[in-house]
């Protein structure tokens, strides 16, 4: 009985072995590096295998003569061999080459954080990041300061970017330049961003060395890009004690259109009730901001978008006189804009893409500055450095943009990209009596290639040409960068650039008879990027020409150097639900500009800054906890005398190390029908004494520049219904 | 002479029966993907699978089964680079879209959307967690009937806080009615997927 099964079994086998023969062999990558999970197959038949972790394929097939040998894996491109399959095993060795495509094929990096979900790999900083970052109440500016390279700049509103000015870092939505991104200065507080990081689904943080399509920045520039059509309706609504919003979201059923409307008021009359301010508010700062939007999806896979803002904001508040302790400056601002974005993108076919972009936006400032005695009546001292401190001015600034980028793929994945732009500034002021007008036409035309060497080597290359009316002169500036991928979400780029800017309108009041101010940006890095984690290191070098000077006369003999290094360092991984980063900046600047009477490093400057910003989730309490430490050593600070031809050096010295910890947490719980986000935040928690600067009086004594409280607490309830905004916050545990 | 039976009996069924090649190929590729112990197993399963959608390309079995074969090795290799093995399954789920677009289909979107999702879902959840959302709407329209839309969406609500919509209670409602559902299931044919009762009653025990 046995003999027979094994008789039977044998017969059997054995014609199924003969009928079969074996394939065997290696998959190797183009760089010759052992492959394994990659499919081989014969063409047409079931027969098959896949390569193991030594890169070693074998099977068996039935199919015989000659056959296609298919190999193909994820990622690369599939080879085929025509084999003539016979009786005897067949040995082969394939070697595939990487196919080139944009989420895995290195990203020109240098200069620049990248923030949304664009590119998996380049993302630094998300919406959600910006409002559940410790201290920074939801201004995309403040979240920023916390990435390696921004200043931490207290007394002014603005990005310090590496050695340059707060003027140096220009802001642009959907492409087009944005003219006045912060609310109206006030002297020695710096004030916050006009718009709400729930508007853009990404942000790029250039801190040098960025592309051709952007100019007029001599530093930074922050890439903002609006979101498309929101997932889902809804209705939602902010309580505060500082303010009260409400707003609509309307999605159209077949998701094709979008608009929405947004109101809100702000008013501190009771805030300041009960925490004390070091200035007398006069008038407690009050706004009305109101947005509208509507987008809308073309038949071709592009969108209409349009978003405009109305704000105006009225604050007035007293100060001791820095000369006379039994007088006060009164400051008055009202403040009037009006904002509005149209931008289309479009697929045109044959690899053709094309942007367009169009803006207009006026500003409107009366301000006024008044000595007055203890009982706030205005007086006349009869001296004339606190009399000339009197003013009244009234501004207005228009800006109109259109803007249009043309995109054409070429082989692989590379582009190019070309277009122009053109910018009407219109801004009119009337100091005291004294009338000011300037009218500018700025025409730029761009061009830029991405050109993708290899999936390991990148390029851009692009030039800018520049026009402006009112200087009556052109610019040419190009741009080159170059990344190179070292291995498994590693890279090095390295990125060469001069940039332009013309002077502020402040100067050019005085005269127009300026050139423009020039910085040359040289930038190294390396980027290590898993999905959890990045790592950064970048070392600069800027050199400052052509900036602008204010004595002994108006002009561009300005100079000045900026060089450092900065480290960064994010992490979701390391911890379970903790996700914290760390930035660190060093800074060696120094330069000649305005009075300065030889290159000395500005007092917005700062050797040392560094940032730890920590972010947890607690499931089970549906609570966020946010903390945002931040470390600064001293700035500096002078007192610039005139001395017969020239400033001297008067008095000098550094400010006290900066230090701040901010704090937020973000409760998120059902509330009835709609969706809740209880937020509390604090600045400066540790009540860390906090000096920006000195202002000098007419004989010499010097005063703190400090905030205008030790810190500002916010307790806000949002409330949304449709949509889960709280589901931007969900657990890390799905 | 029992044995002997059997082996020519399972002789000729292997020779007569393969008057359909490509059964007994689907046969065998479920019997490696029920055996299969390690992810290097289901990868050998995902590849057999899509060897046999290659050859037929009027099939969209193979690349359904290859699809899910593909995308279980995320799971069971903790190393796996989960972008990468979404990027492989969502590349032969299309491929089997090509030949038709059903409920089944959506569901395995739903599962490699939520897989993808858990590499960073407090940043990823607004883009994957909708993509899953969508992925189960459209398995619905497709088929309403299918039980294992409502075991994925009682799975993914059961690891969702309660105060963002999840939690036990509500994923239990859908656990019972995927077990409901699955009493009256009938694959359309035996190669037809029918995975998903026992985990259903596995939900449905978590939720107690």
């Amino acid at each position: 009985m046995k003999k027979l099964t094994i008789l039977l079994l044998t017969v059997l086998t054995t014609g199924w072995v003969n009928a079969q023969v074996r394939l065997t062999g290696k998959v190797r990558d183009n760089r010759n590096h052992i492959m394994a999970g990659a499919s081989v197959q014969v063409k047409g038949s079931y027969d098959g295998g896949v390569s193991d972790s030594t890169g070693h394929f074998s099977f068996k097939t039935f199919e015989k003569g000659e056959q296609t040998i298919v190999v193909s894996n994820v990622g690369y491109k599939s080879v085929e061999q025509k084999i003539a399959i016979g009786v005897d095993t067949v040995e082969m060795l394939f070697n595939l080459k990487e196919e080139v495509n944009e989420l895995k094929a290195v990203t020109v990096t240098a200069g620049s954080f990248e923030a949304g979900d664009k590119k998996r790999a380049a993302t630094v900083l998300s919406s959600l990041d910006v409002v559940t970052t410790g201290g920074a109440n939801a201004d995309i500016s403040a979240v920023v300061k916390t990435l390696p390279g921004a200043q931490q700049v207290g007394e002014q509103e603005g990005l310090f970017v590496r050695g340059g000015a707060g003027y140096e870092t220009k802001q642009f939505i959907d492409g087009t330049m944005v003219n006045n991104p912060y609310f109206s200065s006030v002297p020695d507080l710096a004030q916050r961003g006009r718009f709400s990081p729930f508007l853009f689904k990404g942000t790029v943080f250039s801190t040098g060395g960025y592309s051709a399509l952007y100019g007029q920045a001599l530093s930074s520039a922050l890439i903002l890009e609006s979101i498309d059509i929101p997932d889902r309706s809804e209705a939602s609504a902010s309580f505060s004690p500082i303010f009260v919003g409400g707003g609509l979201q309307e999605i159209a059923k077949d998701k094709k259109s979008s608009w929405g409307v947004r109101y809100d008021y702000t008013n501190l009359a009771a805030y300041f009730a009960i925490v004390k301010q070091t200035p007398d508010y006069f008038k407690v700062p009050e706004f009305h901001a109101a947005d509208a939007n509507f987008r809308i999806k073309t038949k071709s896979g592009g969108i209409i978008k349009y978003y405009t803002t109305f704000a105006t904001n009225h604050l007035g508040l007293r100060r001791p006189n820095i000369d006379d302790a039994t007088l006060k400056n009164a400051f008055a601002l009202k403040n009037t804009n009006w904002y509005n974005n149209l931008s289309w993108r479009e697929n045109l076919g044959h690899g053709w893409k094309m942007n367009l972009g169009l803006s207009y936006s006026t500003d409107h400032n009366d301000i006024s500055n008044h000595i007055q005695n203890q009982n706030n009546a205005q007086v006349s001292t009869g001296l004339v450095w606190i009399d000339s401190t009197n003013f009244t001015a009234t501004t207005r600034a228009d800006l109109s943009q259109f803007k249009a980028v043309f995109d054409k793929r070429l082989s692989g994945i590379s582009v190019i990209r070309f277009g122009g732009e053109y910018m009407y500034s219109y801004n009119k002021g009337l100091y005291n009596t004294y009338n000011s007008l300037l009218k500018d036409h700025f025409k730029a035309l761009f061009s830029e290639a991405d050109l993708y060497i290899t999936n390991d080597l990148a390029g851009k290359v692009g030039v800018r040409v520049e026009q402006s009316s009112l200087l009556n002169k052109a610019n040419i500036a190009p741009r080159l960068s170059l990344a190179y991928k070292t291995g498994q979400g590693g890279q090095m780029s390295i990125a060469y650039g001069t940039f332009y800017q013309k002077p502020e309108n402040t100067y050019l009041y005085a005269t127009t008879n300026f050139g423009y101010t020039k910085a040359t940006h040289y930038i190294i890095n390396y980027i290590k990027n898993t999905a959890l984690q990045t790592f950064r290191v970048e070392a600069f070098y800027k050199k400052y020409q052509d900036l602008v000077k204010t004595y002994p006369a108006y002009n561009n003999d300005g100079s000045g150097y900026a060089k450092g290094i900065e480290l960064y360092w994010r992490d979701k991984k390391s911890i379970k639900n903790l996700d914290y980063w760390i930035s660190y900046s060093y800074l060696d600047t120094k330069r000649d500009y305005l009075n300065y009477p030889a290159q000395m490093q500005p007092n917005f400057a700062a050797d040392h800054t560094a940032s730890l910003v920590m972010k947890r989730f607690v499931t089970q309490w549906n609570t966020g906890f946010n903390f945002t430490y931040t470390y600064a050593t001293g700035r500096p600070y002078y007192l610039l005398v005139k001395n017969g031809a020239k400033y001297n050096i008067a008095d000098q010295g550094k400010t006290i190390d900066y230090n701040t910890l901010g704090f937020s947490l973000n409760y998120l719980q059902n509330m009835g029908k709609a969706y809740g986000v209880i937020v509390f935040s604090m600045t400066n928690v540790l009540n860390s004494n906090q000096v920006f600067g000195y202002n000098y009086g007419h004989d010499g004594h010097k005063e703190a520049i400090t905030t205008a409280a030790p810190r500002f607490i916010f307790l806000g309830l949002f409330l949304s219904w449709g949509v889960d905004r709280r589901q931007d916050a969900i657990n890390n545990n799905l | 002479m029992k044995q002997v039976l059997v082996i020519i009996s399972m002789f000729i069924a292997g020779m007569v029966a393969a008057q359909s090649k490509y059964e007994t190929a689907m046969g065998r590729g479920l019997e490696q993907l029920q055996a299969a112990k390690t992810a290097e197993d289901m990868t050998t399963a995902s590849a057999f699978f899509e060897r046999v959608g290659d050859a037929e390309k009027d099939k969209w079995l193979p690349y359904y089964y290859a699809a899910y074969c593909n995308h279980l090795t995320g799971w069971m290799n903790p190393k796996a680079d989960k972008d990468k093995v979404a990027e492989k399954s969502k590349d032969l789920i299309a491929k089997a879209e090509l030949v038709e677009r059903n409920s089944e289909l959506y569901c395995l979107r739903q599962m490699v959307a939520v897989q993808q999702m858990t590499v960073d879902a407090m940043s990823r959840y607004q883009t994957y967690g909708a993509e899953a959302n969508n992925a189960l709407e459209n398995a619905k329209k497709a088929d309403a009937s299918n039980p294992r839309i409502y075991l994925l969406q009682g799975q993914t609500l059961l690891r969702t806080p309660e105060a963002f919509g999840g939690g036990k209670a509500v994923s239990k409602k859908l656990a019972e009615k995927s077990i409901e559902l699955f009493k009256t299931f009938k694959p359309a044919s035996p190669l037809h997927p029918s995975w998903g009762k026992d985990e259903a009653d596995k939900l449905l025990e978590a939720c107690q």
